[in-house]
């Protein structure tokens, strides 16, 4: 049975999920890809104030299709998650508490996951349609310019995925077989 | 020596509808893999997820919608009979046409930037397309078109072999690209394999072999019995559906050959999501 939680996730939320467990994620949450991620990035190099206040915040990697007309959004699956495990650790450091993506993080991501109190959630990549049902509204918070790849908030209800790394850095993630 | 005319529009329209259904409509091939990968998964949370793979398939296409926003970059493998002249416009402007309105009117995602260094501005119509053409015998146009997502074409890889490394080391190439990707490229997966001929040709192959249904095999039965080696041995991984674990990491290997040099064994690996996008037609 999926755990239903709601946003912001509070220090108990947090510590309760463990790796594995299925969740319906309701409430809001920001999104951001590799653009808007770059340009936060550089932002907290030079010490200067971020567009959006990503403190207790989730985050989801994803840049949508666009919505036909009746729909609140086009479909919005996961983007693959590994490509902003540059920028992950300082946003987690700034407050950031979670992330929702597809596929496999650094150890980078998953030591400051452990020193920040993070989870990391799995959507299921390609399952864009489907999860765009659970997404009622969105709006751009910033960057506009970067099109899909700008900031926005969503908000869902029962939002599917997976605790694929806790905040312990336990993983769900399969390892594969590399000696063969 | 007769000609026939083909107008540019006829192009754009066919090459339009093709982007459009390929977005909205999974072929059978791929819904079949996931109806019987769904049957015999044996990890519940690798069921559920492919469960949820075939649901999003039926939405989209009931809904006319994209099956993955990631609607991807645009490849076009075009077979332009000689006798064949267009009216009205310039063959390759025809087929960017077609691409611009699919993406623009079908509500697919824009993703393509125009430079990919420095400012990497959006073009905002998913051109340009690219477009392989090849000149061939006849009076008629044909158009094998697929979209390629990046999570899994970011997973690709080629590797210029020699000789000595034998069909050994074909296959442990091939298993280490699928190994290194991972829980990355949305699996289940399918692997197009090129092999032989140069280091762009070799690419060219994998891509295309990534367009064939996966319900064919190639018609060499030593090739045949390669790629049915190579998906039993990529399910033994144990990645599964969304990397979650499972048993069904691939739903298809296709490989295609082509004669190369003495000295050389290229093995281009291009590796596509479960969303394996692509459709053709003849004008």
């Amino acid at each position: 049975m999926a755990k239903k939680i709601t946003l912001p996730l509070t220090d108990t939320d947090i510590e309760q999920l463990k790796a594995g467990d299925s969740v319906l994620i309701s409430g809001s949450m920001l999104t951001g890809r590799d653009a808007a991620h770059k340009r936060l990035f550089e932002l907290i190099e030079k010490g200067q104030p971020l567009p959006v206040d990503i403190t207790g915040e989730l985050i989801y990697y994803v840049g949508p299709a666009p919505a036909k007309p009746g729909h609140a959004v086009g479909p919005a699956g996961p983007t693959s998650s590994y490509r902003m495990d540059k920028y992950a650790p300082a946003l987690l450091d700034r407050g950031l508490r979670g992330m929702i993506g597809k596929g496999a993080r650094n150890q980078d991501v998953i030591d400051s996951m452990i020193k920040n109190g993070c989870v990391y959630f799995a959507a299921i990549g390609g399952a864009a349609a489907l999860i765009s049902h659970s997404i009622k509204k969105i709006e751009v918070l910033a960057y506009e310019d970067l099109g899909t790849e700008a900031i926005y908030r969503f908000y869902v209800e029962d939002f599917p995925a997976i605790v694929a790394i806790d905040s312990k850095g336990n993983s769900v993630l399969a390892k594969g077989n590399k000696n063969q | 020596m007769e000609i026939r005319i083909i107008s540019a529009s006829d192009i754009t329209a066919a090459v339009k509808k093709l982007y459009m259904d390929m977005n909205y409509y999974i072929g059978d091939d791929i819904m079949h893999a996931l109806e019987k990968a769904k049957d015999c998964e044996s990890s519940p949370i690798g069921k559920n997820v492919l469960s949820q793979l075939i649901e999003n398939n039926h939405i989209a296409a009931k809904e006319e919608v994209p099956i993955c926003q990631d609607t991807g970059m645009s490849v076009l493998f075009i077979e332009y009979g000689e006798r064949v002249a267009i009216d009205g416009g310039s063959f390759e402007q025809a087929v960017q046409d077609g691409v611009r309105q699919a993406y623009i009117d079908g509500y697919l995602r824009k993703s393509i930037v125009d430079d990919p260094v420095f400012e990497r501005i959006n073009t905002k119509d998913n051109t340009p397309a690219i477009i392989y053409t090849t000149i061939v015998p006849g009076d008629k146009i044909k158009i094998l078109a697929g979209c390629k997502g990046f999570g899994s074409e970011n997973m690709s890889a080629i590797k210029m072999l020699t000789p000595s490394a034998g069909l050994e080391g074909v296959k442990k190439f091939i298993l280490d690209t699928v190994n290194y990707a991972g829980p990355n490229p949305c699996p289940p997966i399918v692997v197009g394999v090129g092999i032989g001929g140069t280091f762009e040709k070799a690419a060219m192959l994998a891509k295309k072999a990534t367009l064939r249904p996966i319900n064919t095999s190639n018609p060499d039965e030593r090739y045949a019995a390669l790629e049915k080696e190579l998906l039993d041995e990529i399910n033994k991984t144990g990645y599964g559906p969304a990397g979650l674990g499972g048993d069904n990491t691939a739903l298809g290997v296709n490989i295609e050959y082509f004669p190369t040099h003495i000295a050389g064994m290229p093995v281009a690996v291009n590796i596509c999501c479960h969303a394996a996008r692509h459709k053709e037609t003849e004008i």
